[in-house]
């Protein structure tokens, strides 16, 4: 690695186990319309997606859910902005939480980090915090959104699923745990 | 399970510079992450290009909070991608700060998107959010951080994470 310039440039040493790989899913050929994570240990105080994706066939939309609860226990809201305007939305007794909307194309994905915070913690609704998008050279969208889980429960699964069609080729999810 | 956030490389900046540059970046993480506080010489905005590209390959959806109002705006082919684009400019007290998510970085199939936080508290200040995306299917294995003016001044930082995915 070069750094230009530099006055102080270093090498750290590595603080090991803090943030750690847990499973990560990438779509093949065929295309997938839900990418699970199950079995997830409850050993890190917070966990993150990092992904990208691609719709098979148009813009779409996520559906996301914990321990398969497809029941009204969520509620969300969003900060958007598409290129020419801001704006807001939410809603309440919803019956799955959301990341930003994904493109379709040749090779262009959508990107999102979402954060689900103290997600092992038995007396806590869950909280799941997105920062999300996709720029496609002349239309996109940027979001912020907040996530609820009407739940105490700790969350041992994750569901993402394409609200139509499917994730195309090389869309990829990884799961990471963070220690507290 | 193994460490997977991991610090590349860091500099802060012993004498004014207009660019910091990190190259021969390793092709052995899935994301990085660069985080960057730092102070310009005038009132300026950072961008930031991959693999010397100065083509008309780059683009940004940007989201800002003013204090007074929410906006968002595009930039279509364009040759950088604003790491600040307005309110989290590099002002001249260090108030800036940005983050940045280079996703899927690496690979060889797909443009190369990046989600960008930044903001400026301090008085005209403001904070937004963007996401941006290079039309090149190249793994990225240098970027370019460029004032658009002016210098970034000493004691600017730049801190390049790597995140490997299992």
């Amino acid at each position: 690695m070069l750094i230009i310039p530099g006055i102080i440039a270093s090498s750290y040493p590595r603080v090991l186990n803090s943030y750690e790989s847990i499973a990560t899913v990438t779509v093949g050929a065929g295309g997938s319309s839900t990418i699970t994570f199950s079995s997830i240990v409850g050993t890190y105080k917070h966990l993150q997606v990092r992904y990208i994706a691609r719709n098979t066939t148009a813009t779409d939309s996520f559906i996301i859910r914990f321990n398969s609860d497809s029941g009204s226990n969520y509620a969300r809201h969003k900060l958007s902005g598409d290129g020419s305007s801001a704006s807001a939305a939410a809603a309440s007794t919803a019956t799955y939480m959301a990341s930003a909307d994904y493109p379709a194309g040749t090779s262009t994905f959508g990107g999102g980090v979402i954060d689900v915070l103290d997600y092992a913690n038995t007396n806590k609704y869950k909280t799941m915090r997105v920062l999300a998008g996709y720029d496609a050279n002349g239309s996109g969208i940027i979001d912020f959104r907040s996530n609820l889980w009407q739940s105490t429960s700790a969350i041992t699964r994750i569901d993402i699923t394409s609200n139509s069609n499917s994730f195309a080729q090389y869309s990829s999810f990884a799961l990471y745990g963070v220690k507290g | 399970m193994a460490a997977t956030y991991t610090p590349l490389a860091t500099t802060t900046l012993g004498a004014n510079a207009a660019s910091v540059t990190f190259s021969s970046i390793s092709g052995s993480y899935t994301d990085l992450v660069l985080i960057a506080q730092g102070q310009g010489t005038v009132e300026n905005y950072a961008y930031m290009t991959f693999n010397s590209d100065t083509g008309s390959n780059y683009s940004n959806t940007i989201l800002t909070g003013t204090g007074t109002s929410a906006v968002s705006t595009r930039n279509s082919n364009v040759t950088k991608i604003y790491l600040t684009p307005y309110y989290g400019t590099f002002y001249t007290d260090f108030s800036n700060i940005t983050i940045c998510n280079i996703l899927n970085y690496s690979n060889s199939t797909t443009y190369k998107t990046s989600l960008i936080r930044a903001g400026r508290a301090s008085t005209g200040g403001g904070t937004e959010a963007s996401v941006g995306l290079w039309r090149s299917t190249s793994a990225i294995t240098r970027i370019d951080i460029t004032a658009s003016t002016g210098n970034f001044v000493t004691g600017s930082t730049f801190t390049l994470y790597g995140i490997k995915a299992a």
